[in-house]
């Protein structure tokens, strides 16, 4: 057993409202620089909808992640031969117009345009060219669109349904919608690590972030290629790539990365998770719909003694055992199982897991009329308007099971705790639904309270990082270090040529 | 006098330049050690210039590398017209390559405003050394012909007396003006080699092909236990609670 330590999190979809407070939190802290204007390290998509880039999802045009090549895992945008056969031009590199062309507009026109019969205007300039530009696309061009056969019908997870189910979708009066807010996952089984021709990207080995050297990216782009979530960036004005960096230095110092911080609907969860490095290269092998089921069965119980044994040995400490037993992650990802990978069938195994969301709640049409008032109250799963393969196609590769159990656990805890707070549902359907996914009142009482009414202290559980150890542990003399603290580099991130 | 100057200082000093440069900028810039790619702005119109030209020079060199190191096999080799023929078509191909690449990539650099935005002076200069180099290239190949077998008997001799500290420019002196031209070319591009993106030829990834796909960096030692050097802290924290 090569136990080791993984910064995981938890979004809790149900929870989320929407607002872009943590893409931009995230984008005044890290990517407000030149080159780095399109990058969206935190991005919230509408679902159904293509999201960013432009149906990213789509891997038979970007060719992101791994394939499952019988028990021999190989990247899906080539072998390492191709790869550098194709250094001189990448086929498959995602260009700027599947983003989207960075702009600003000209304000100083409203103050300095001469006096005239015209109101001033402040055409949009491109922050490439510095020229006037068309806008026809932002990072959020569908945002709240969703159901709309315009941009959400070319969604590529709306595959798994029928032609019925689809024509549903899209009658204006079941537009749906939920949002799907995404950072790096911080995979263990990384493709942008695997394709970086440098070897340029790694995972830090104590927390599992995964970080681009900047002094060793040589530009080759590949890794904007392999990851399945596109977010990889190039950034083409340092000729770097650059990606989510997990806060690492707000997390070194015990603070919730930016995106967390900000969470208005308190939907992100941190925490550490423990697993076991060996028995990775078997849970990438399985087929698509045991995906979830071996992704779980790598990360291991941090009360189990033999666990903790086993983590002290690869030199884990205490206290971050402390904070693993603490983690909130492992509570919805392993205990209750709610939260699910997104996209498993990619296979890189992310680290970010999502509670689905257990849209909407209420209301359906009736003969044109928007009827709230369901005699069900809350309306079961089962008439979910957002089928459950849509759901089952974003976070468990298709197996229905999953995703089933988590929303009737969700719906399970709501009639609980109406039946306690209001009383007016009767208490058999109430036992019925908790029987269903075999829950008790005890584990209903904590999910409610770890989803409702956390603390910061209870959502961001950052096991410590020890750098100051790290320093202790590599260096003989730490006296020699004292009094040269900085961090970064000595010279601007700029090239001349 | 400025035979002198081109043919023996110019060499010596791009080659000298070439590299205490290309190190002192590896060892102190490495950020920039790459060619800043352009892929991302512009990709249809770069494959038909990026393809071509990295085929076309990496051959025209290979052909320049292999004259300079085995001349007299060269010589032999040639020396039935059928290979000579062969051999003569082989280069024009890979210089017509390089040609079309690199004029597609010049176009493309002025034409296409997003590349003009990333474009610096020293890529406009590494631009033009190499169009003339590589029009002066085929312009040989086509007009002087036989190249392989007199590139052999007169460039090579002077290009290994350089290499012995013995220059004698004997053998190149009787060469057409176009000729001097692109020996000439050719250390201006060592020259400006180290300053410009052509340093990305210093970094090519071979070592992906032998590496592991994943990598893991610690930034402690695995080997000794966390917590005992702060094993007294952790103490002091229980107590304090």
């Amino acid at each position: 057993m090569d136990v080791r330590l993984q910064t995981s999190m938890v979004f809790h979809l149900d929870k989320c409202i929407g607002c872009h407070t943590c893409s931009i939190a995230c984008k005044n802290i890290w990517t407000d620089r030149k080159g780095a204007e399109y990058m969206w390290w935190n991005n919230v998509e509408t679902k159904p909808g293509t999201g960013y880039p432009t149906a990213w999802e789509d891997q038979s045009k970007y060719k992101g992640g791994w394939e499952e090549n019988g028990g021999n895992p190989s990247l899906k945008m080539g072998s390492k031969n191709s790869r550098l056969l194709n250094i001189f031009h990448n086929p498959d590199l995602p260009k700027l117009d599947d983003y989207y062309e960075p702009w600003t507009y000209e304000y100083e026109k409203l103050f300095d345009a001469p006096e005239g019969s015209d109101q001033p205007t402040a055409r949009p300039i491109s922050m490439i060219t510095g020229k006037h530009m068309e806008v026809e696309a932002g990072p959020n061009w569908d945002d709240d669109l969703s159901g709309s056969p315009v941009y959400a019908a070319n969604d590529p997870n709306l595959d798994s349904l029928t032609e019925e189910q689809r024509q549903e979708l899209f009658d204006i009066e079941r537009l749906v919608f939920f949002y799907l807010p995404r950072i790096c996952n911080h995979c263990l089984n990384p493709s942008c690590v695997a394709a970086c021709p440098s070897g340029a990207i790694y995972k830090r080995g104590e927390d599992g972030i995964v970080l681009i050297n900047q002094d060793k990216c040589r530009a080759w782009r590949m890794c904007v290629t392999a990851c399945p979530y596109k977010k990889t960036f190039y950034n083409w004005s340092t000729g770097k790539s650059e990606k989510c960096i997990l806060c690492f230095p707000r997390l070194e110092t015990g603070q919730a990365p930016a995106c967390f911080h900000s969470c208005v609907g308190r939907i992100r969860y941190l925490g550490g998770l423990l697993y076991d490095a060996d028995k990775l290269p078997s849970s990438v092998q399985v087929p698509d719909g045991q995906l979830v089921d071996a992704h779980r069965d790598i990360i291991l119980d941090p009360k189990d003694p033999k666990v903790r044994e086993a983590a002290r040995k690869n030199g884990i400490d205490d206290r971050t055992l402390e904070a693993v037993e603490r983690s909130p992650v492992y509570k919805y990802v392993m205990e209750w199982k709610l939260a699910l990978p997104l996209h498993p069938e990619f296979r890189t195994l992310p680290m970010l897991f999502y509670v689905p969301p257990m849209l909407p709640v209420m209301a359906k049409a009736t003969e044109g009329v928007y009827d709230t008032a369901n005699d069900e109250l809350f309306s079961p799963i089962e008439k979910a308007r957002l089928p459950i393969e849509y759901m089952a196609s974003l976070f468990s590769a298709g197996n229905v099971d999953h995703v089933t159990l988590s929303l009737k656990k969700q719906y399970a805890v709501r009639l609980f705790k109406r039946l306690e707070t209001v009383g007016d549902v009767d208490e058999k359907v109430v036992q019925f639904a908790m029987n269903e996914c075999n829950m008790t009142a005890e584990e209903a009482e904590t999910i409610y309270r770890l989803t409702s009414l956390p603390t910061m202290d209870e959502r961001v559980v950052i096991p410590p990082m020890h750098r100051e150890e790290a320093l202790q542990m590599l260096n003989d003399n730490m006296w020699e270090e004292k009094g040269s603290a900085g961090l970064g580099k000595r010279q601007l991130p700029v090239r001349g040529n | 006098m400025h035979e002198y100057l081109l043919y023996i200082f110019l060499p010596y000093m791009a080659v000298t330049i070439l590299f205490v440069v290309s190190i002192y900028r590896f060892v102190k810039d490495r950020f920039s050690y790459s060619s800043l790619s352009s892929q991302f702005l512009e990709s249809d119109e770069l494959f038909y210039g990026s393809v071509p030209w990295h085929i076309g020079i990496i051959g025209a060199l290979t052909g320049h590398l292999i004259g300079f190191l085995f001349p007299a096999q060269v010589l032999w080799f040639n020396s039935v017209p059928v290979r000579l023929y062969i051999l003569e078509i082989t280069g024009l191909v890979f210089g017509l390559m390089a040609l079309v690449g690199i004029v597609s990539l010049v176009w493309r650099r002025l034409n296409t405003p997003k590349i003009w935005a990333v474009t610096s002076i020293m890529d406009l200069v590494v631009l033009f050394l190499l169009l003339a180099q590589i029009f002066l290239g085929v312009y040989t190949a086509l007009f002087y012909r036989w190249g392989s077998s007199w590139y052999a008997a007169s460039a090579v001799p002077y290009l290994r007396s350089l290499f012995t500290f013995q220059p004698d420019l004997a053998t190149i002196a009787p060469l057409p003006i176009v000729v001097k031209l692109h020996i000439v070319g050719a250390f201006l591009i060592l020259l400006v080699f180290p300053f410009s993106r052509l340093v990305h030829m210093f970094s090519i990834p071979i070592s992906y092909l032998w590496r592991p796909f994943q990598i893991v960096k610690w930034n402690w030692d695995r080997k000794t236990i966390r917590g005992q050097y702060t094993r007294g802290n952790t103490e002091i924290a229980k107590n304090a609670k």
